[in-house]
């Protein structure tokens, strides 16, 4: 191995970041908190797209469907603050687990 | 009979307004009747009276102008038609509102018209202290209407019409003082017993419709049955002849209206009607109304032999168990009625042996002397303050000289004195009942003698001896008004000089009246004059001599028990034990059995009928309905156990699911994500292995 760095350690990474995200929006009660795990689990598989295009012999594809992921995390976010806003305009709070008024 | 329809096919009528004779009554009625309070209130009692008496002196005058228009006519040709509209005409059935007059209907109308005016201005009089003038007007209109309808009807349905009309007249004015219960319970009595009459007569006309539908000559219009009768002939039903079945039926009603045996009872108590209409109604016209329908149907009558039996033998009976009570009655106008239900029995008597001539004529001669009787008794009433009561009055002849010598002549004329109208017709009608049957002929002449006598022992007792009038009456004791006496004079002067119409040819007369019906009548004479064997004048004049001397027996025996004295009236009533005055005074009981038979009888078949009703009828309804109440139960049970249980059991399995469902979407965004994250480790995992 002359590389310590390989394939495993940005897998590794980007499970690290999917868990870390994963916990988060399992655990957060603040609605923007939730957002951001949902950043972190994007971006865990923004790693994962990024080191297989790198330690594959295809082209691009991975490097080209991770913009699209970034861009589509960024129209993502813009709308998860607005519905946050929204939300927080007639609940005045953003503790997702006061938001019941869906319960059966 | 051929002869007689031929006569009058030829005499195709000549058409005159005879409408007006009937209109203008009828438009005094309706003016009366509708507006006639307002008018009472607004103009005083004069103007009611003076255009109810109007009215009717207007119809008299239409009445003399169709009369002489018809004795203008040629003997064969008098007929006069109006027809005023077509009126129902479904299959054979074709009747008109026609109106016919021929000379039987002139001399009705003539009395009707003539005595129904007097009849008015005498009751403006009598009525001067009565609030409801104007109903008294429009009724007495009403009813000249509907009796001139009857006697002018061209055929059967338009005659029913006014046989039922003068019935419901009779009802409003015998009870015209209706605050009196007896006076409403005798209205209702006169109605009833006249409905059973009518029934009867209805059903002899619906009969005669459809026996003649059978031989296609289906009409009601008199003159077309006097052409269609002969098919009759030879027919019959339940064993009995067709035209004798007929015949009886509108016998029968003929004895409803006319008051003969058995029907008579309500025409006593008809008496509670003010004094005019029992003069006008239950005197002169209305209860003769049976007479005139038998003479008009004359020849369909005289197909009938055993029919024109059973008239004569009611007509004699009536003539005499009318006049039986009539001796002994003490309220002057019960004696005057039953008198009339005497009376009318000579005219049956006469119908019955086929002296239709004779019939009419003594109808004419007593509706001028008992409608003077009816209005002296009223004139007497009336002085009286409403006392009925002939021991209550006498000696009245200084003080009401008018009344009491109108009265005298009427007296004289019903009881047969040689000279006064009664003499002539009711010798024609013994002379012509002595042909027949002596039988009769005797019943008959009995019954004169008691007239006479009940008569007298009236004009004695009212009028003669001392005064026997109590209290305050007797200081106003005063000759009535000349309205009242001026009808009776005009009577009186009828009833002693009409008979001069009909003078027998034994007399040396020339019997115009008989001459005069001739067309209507003809063939019967001509019958009877041949069966009669021509005239037995001497057989005649000995007749005659003995009724009038059976009359002046009756008169001298009144005379001698209520002038003279010197027979008393209780060794009478003593004979037999008191018997036969017990019979006579309580009128033989009638009422009291046909309250007790019939009406009991009724009342107990009702009251067994309503038992059955409660518990037969009523148990079959109520059982039917229990029956079926039970069975909805039942069902209702289903559909509310099962039919609902499924309905409901689905709905409640499918509520109990999503109530469980529901608890799975609590709301919470945390909770879904477990569930989706433990749900792809378990995708993951399961797909490992």
């Amino acid at each position: 191995m002359e590389s310590a760095i390989g394939l495993n350690h940005f897998l590794a990474v980007g499970l690290i970041l999917f868990c870390l995200g994963l916990f988060c929006v399992l655990t957060r009660r603040n609605a923007i908190g939730v957002l951001m795990g949902v950043e972190l689990i994007l971006n865990g598989a923004n790693v994962n797209y990024v080191a297989f295009s790198k330690y594959s012999a295809a082209a691009v594809d991975g490097q080209v469907f991770s913009v699209f992921v970034i861009m589509l995390a960024a129209a993502e976010a813009a709308i998860g603050l607005a519905l946050v806003l929204a939300i927080y305009r007639s609940f005045r709070a953003i503790d997702v687990s006061v938001m019941r008024t869906l319960r059966g | 009979m051929l002869e007689t329809a031929a006569t009058h096919e030829a005499a195709a009528g000549v058409s005159y307004a005879l409408r007006w004779i009937v209109a203008l009554p009828l438009a005094g009625a309706a003016i009366n009747l509708i507006a006639g309070k307002r008018l009472q209130d607004a103009a005083g009692r004069t103007a009611v009276a003076v255009l109810g008496s109007a009215m009717s002196i207007a119809s008299f005058v239409c009445v003399v102008a169709a009369f002489l228009r018809l004795r203008s006519l040629p003997v064969d040709e008098r007929l006069l038609l109006d027809t005023v509209s077509s009126w129902i005409h479904i299959g054979d059935l074709d009747v008109s509102i026609a109106l016919a007059f021929d000379p039987l209907s002139a001399v009705m109308c003539l009395i009707i018209t003539g005595i129904g005016s007097l009849i008015h201005i005498y009751s403006y009089g009598y009525m001067d202290e009565d609030p409801a003038n104007w109903r008294f007007f429009g009724m007495l209109n009403l009813f000249l209407f509907c009796m001139l309808t009857l006697i002018l009807g061209d055929n059967m349905l338009v005659m029913f019409v006014g046989w039922e009309g003068v019935g419901l007249c009779s009802w409003g004015l015998i009870g015209f003082w209706h605050s009196d219960h007896t006076n409403t319970a005798a209205a209702n009595k006169a109605f009833l017993v006249n409905r059973i009459g009518d029934f009867a007569f209805l059903c002899g006309m619906f009969l005669l419709f459809w026996s003649l539908a059978d031989s296609g000559k289906a009409t009601l219009v008199f003159r077309e049955l006097a052409h269609a009768v002969p098919a009759l002939e030879g027919m019959t039903l339940w064993g009995m002849g067709v035209a004798t079945l007929v015949t009886l039926l509108l016998f029968v009603g003929a004895t409803g209206k006319s008051a003969q045996i058995p029907l008579y009872v309500w025409l006593p108590d008809a008496m509670a009607g003010p004094t005019p209409v029992s003069a006008l109604i239950h005197a002169a016209t209305m209860v003769t109304a049976g007479v005139y329908m038998i003479v008009r149907l004359n020849f369909l009558f005289s197909m009938a032999p055993f029919t024109m039996q059973v008239i004569t033998a009611v007509g004699a009976a009536t003539a005499f168990f009318a006049a039986t009570i009539g001796l002994s009655q003490h309220d002057i106008k019960k004696v005057l009625a039953y008198s009339t239900v005497s009376q009318l029995g000579y005219m049956f008597m006469a119908v019955g042996v086929g002296a239709y001539a004779a019939g009419i004529f003594h109808l004419l001669t007593h509706a001028f002397f008992k409608a003077c009787l009816f209005l002296g008794a009223g004139s007497v009433i009336h002085a009286l303050h409403h006392e009925q009561d002939m021991r209550r009055m006498g000696g009245l002849r200084s003080y009401m000289p008018v009344t009491f010598g109108t009265f005298l002549i009427s007296a004289l004329a019903i009881a047969g004195v040689p000279g006064f109208a009664g003499f002539f017709s009711k010798d024609e009608i013994l002379w012509r009942a002595f042909l027949a049957n002596p039988v009769i002929w005797a019943v008959g002449l009995a019954a004169a003698g008691m007239t006479a006598f009940y008569m007298f022992r009236a004009v004695f007792l009212t009028f003669a001896g001392e005064c026997r009038v109590e209290g305050h009456a007797r200081e106003h004791l005063h000759e009535s008004s000349w309205t009242m006496t001026l009808p009776l004079v005009v009577l009186a002067a009828g009833a002693a000089g009409a008979g001069y119409l009909g003078v027998p040819a034994a007399l040396g007369g020339a019997n115009h009246f008989e001459q005069w019906l001739a067309p209507v009548v003809e063939l019967e004479h001509a019958a009877l004059s041949h069966a009669a064997g021509g005239h037995d004048t001497t057989l005649e004049y000995v007749l005659m001599a003995l009724s009038v001397a059976t009359a002046g027996l009756g008169i001298l025996l009144a005379y001698l028990i209520y002038i003279r004295k010197s027979l008393s009236a209780a060794t009478f009533a003593a004979i037999g034990g008191g018997v036969p005055y017990r019979l006579s005074f309580n009128k033989y009981f009638v009422d009291e059995f046909y309250y007790g038979f019939f009406l009991n009888g009724v009342l107990s078949l009702s009251r067994a009928l309503a038992w059955i009703d409660l518990h037969v009828v009523d148990g079959i309804v109520n059982g039917a309905a229990r029956v079926v109440r039970i069975s909805s139960d039942f069902g209702g049970a289903i559909d509310h156990y099962v039919v609902d249980g499924l309905v409901n059991g689905t709905a409640t399995v499918v509520d109990r699911c999503g109530a469980a469902a529901r608890k799975l979407q609590t709301g919470g965004i945390n909770a879904y994500l477990y569930v989706l994250v433990l749900a792809v480790i378990l995708v993951l995992f399961s797909r490992a292995w």
